[in-house]
């Protein structure tokens, strides 16, 4: 029986890079319009789980549901569960050769089958909504790293995701961009939209986290409402990362 | 003070050493000429002064248009050859990576003459075993051949073009729903185009310069009208250093539109 209030379900899932144990027994449950952030210490499983989840990787063995449907183990082209997925990178990737507008209307053209002018709409849509539509037309070199992350998102959001996934968006970026990356995601959280963020931005993650997460080792362990969680970490690790990342 | 001539001196080393090939070869050409006995040289053969010589100028010269048809029609199906093979081979699975490799290694391996034997008087016999009657003439038996021997190479060309290119965008792509083939097509491609185009333009050297082997099925190229005439008027040293300096200036012409073609990538790079 599925329950339709779960977006994101893993059951059990492991995972191995060769020999490496990289995800050991996950178990999560994640409810639409819920807004996740998951820390840890490097290394320690993250951004492998969040790619599980839009089929970057593949999981040996367990069961991962998204939107109800399950994601095949063996197949690295599950195209299905990808248009309901969109992410964000910390590397951004935007597409070099291509103008802002052209990365915007790249996948709604080609995968959800727009036609020109619809898919401008939306994309100078989204470019207000990140506060950059004066960029339009720029090639992404041309931008900083804080507004290359921003048209980074409003690509990710034109595609009209039901989930959306975030590895570390703010770890590639000088200081002083943080907060405008960070503002944009704040606003989306506004939303219905369910999203999951890896992140150490704490204070992004009191205002904006219904649930955290804390990995170490390939496990995940400790859960809990961001209150709990920062007030009294019920393990000693997580209590020992949290003094590590907060001291900074 | 001494900057000055050092420097003049320095452009004009640079100069020969670009053209290094030319200048060697005039130079030999230039002391053979002189410190010969009478009658070693003959160049009244080519000479364009008489009628006979003007004859063979236009008789030799003609072959330009051959040689170029051919290496252009087997550059263009090398280019689409090697992309045909090119892309299994850098799949994630190895049963479909493996033809790909096969086809790449043994292709490599096979020299061009006799694969141009083989497609000229062997694949008519399999081709009338077939029940098909398809002649092969000279020029699309030496393009054929040409191009499939080229595209082991194209093929290696686009493989490490493509995997130039980062993972993450193929990974974006993905993420906004595109295939393999929407994928390659507006992403990985036309970035990989900058860095695939100038090896691409040096293997067109190979070709034109492999193109003189057509000469032997009957083809009339450069190569193959340098043979008649020699044969007629027992001429070689004045023929053949027509003809090396025939292609000699195909290719610089060549490299030199790649240089240019270089220079044009390497100026608007994103
Ligand atoms: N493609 C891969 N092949 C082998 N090992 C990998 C691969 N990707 C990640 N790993 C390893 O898996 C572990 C977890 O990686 P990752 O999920 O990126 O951690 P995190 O995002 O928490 O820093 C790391 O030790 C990393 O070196
Ligand atoms: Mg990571």
């Amino acid at each position: 029986m599925t329950n339709t209030n779960i977006a994101v379900e893993f059951k059990d899932v492991n995972k191995w890079f060769d020999d490496f144990h990289v995800l050991k027994d996950i178990n999560l449950k994640i409810s639409i319009g819920e807004k996740i952030v998951i820390c840890g210490p490097s290394g320690s499983g993250k951004s492998t789980l969040v790619r599980c989840i839009n089929s970057l990787e593949t999981h040996e063995n367990g069961a991962i549901l998204v939107n109800g449907k399950t994601i095949e183990k063996t197949s690295k082209n599950n195209q299905k569960a990808n248009s309901d997925v969109g992410m964000v990178f910390q590397q951004f990737n935007l597409f070099p050769h291509l103008t802002v507008k052209e990365n915007l209307i790249l996948g709604p053209m080609k995968a959800l089958g727009l036609t020109k002018n619809e898919a401008e709409t939306r994309a100078i849509k989204l470019l207000h909504r990140v506060k950059i539509p004066e960029q339009v037309d720029k090639y992404p070199n041309q931008l900083s790293g804080g507004q290359q992350q921003r048209v980074a998102i409003a690509r990710a959001l034109c595609m009209e995701p039901k989930i959306m996934l975030f590895d570390e968006p703010t770890s590639a970026l000088d200081p002083e961009m943080i907060a405008e990356v960070l503002d944009v995601i704040i606003d989306l959280a506004q939303e219905g939209i369910t999203m999951i963020v890896v992140t150490h931005e704490m204070g992004f993650a009191k205002k904006a986290a219904d649930r955290m997460v804390f990995m170490d080792d390939g496990k995940i362990v400790e859960t809990g409402n961001p209150e709990g969680f920062f007030e009294n970490p019920k393990t000693e690790r997580c209590k020992l990362f949290l003094e590590q990342i907060l001291q900074h | 003070m001494q900057a000055v001539p050092r420097t003049n001196i320095a452009t004009l080393m640079d100069f020969i050493l670009k053209y290094k090939t030319f200048f060697i070869i005039s130079v030999l050409v230039l002391l053979a000429g002189c410190s010969s006995p009478p009658g070693t040289w003959g160049w009244y053969v080519i000479d364009p002064t008489t009628k006979g010589g003007w004859n063979n100028i236009k008789f030799l010269l003609s072959g330009f248009s051959a040689t170029i048809m051919l290496s252009v029609l087997a550059a263009i199906l090398s280019i689409i050859i090697g992309l045909v093979v090119a892309l299994p081979g850098m799949s994630q699975n190895r049963l479909i990576r493996l033809p790909s490799r096969i086809y790449i290694e043994f292709i490599r391996a096979v020299p061009l003459l006799p694969m141009l034997f083989w497609v000229f008087y062997g694949l008519p016999v399999i081709l009338k075993s077939l029940g098909l009657n398809i002649p092969i003439d000279p020029f699309w038996g030496a393009a054929i051949t040409l191009a499939i021997s080229d595209s082991a190479f194209t093929a290696e060309i686009y493989r490490a073009g493509i995997q130039s290119i980062e993972k993450g965008q193929t990974e974006a792509a993905r993420t906004v729903g595109l295939n393999y083939f929407q994928t390659m097509r507006y992403v990985i491609l036309p970035q990989a185009l900058r860095r695939i185009l100038p090896p691409l333009a040096n293997q067109f050297i190979y070709i034109v310069k492999m193109s003189a082997f057509a000469s032997v099925i009957g083809m009339q190229e450069l190569t193959r009208r340098a043979n008649e005439v020699v044969v007629s008027e027992y001429r070689p040293l004045e023929i053949y250093s027509l003809l090396i300096l025939e292609y000699l200036v195909l290719v610089l012409i060549i490299s030199s539109g790649i240089r240019w073609l270089e220079r044009r990538m390497g100026s608007d790079q994103r």
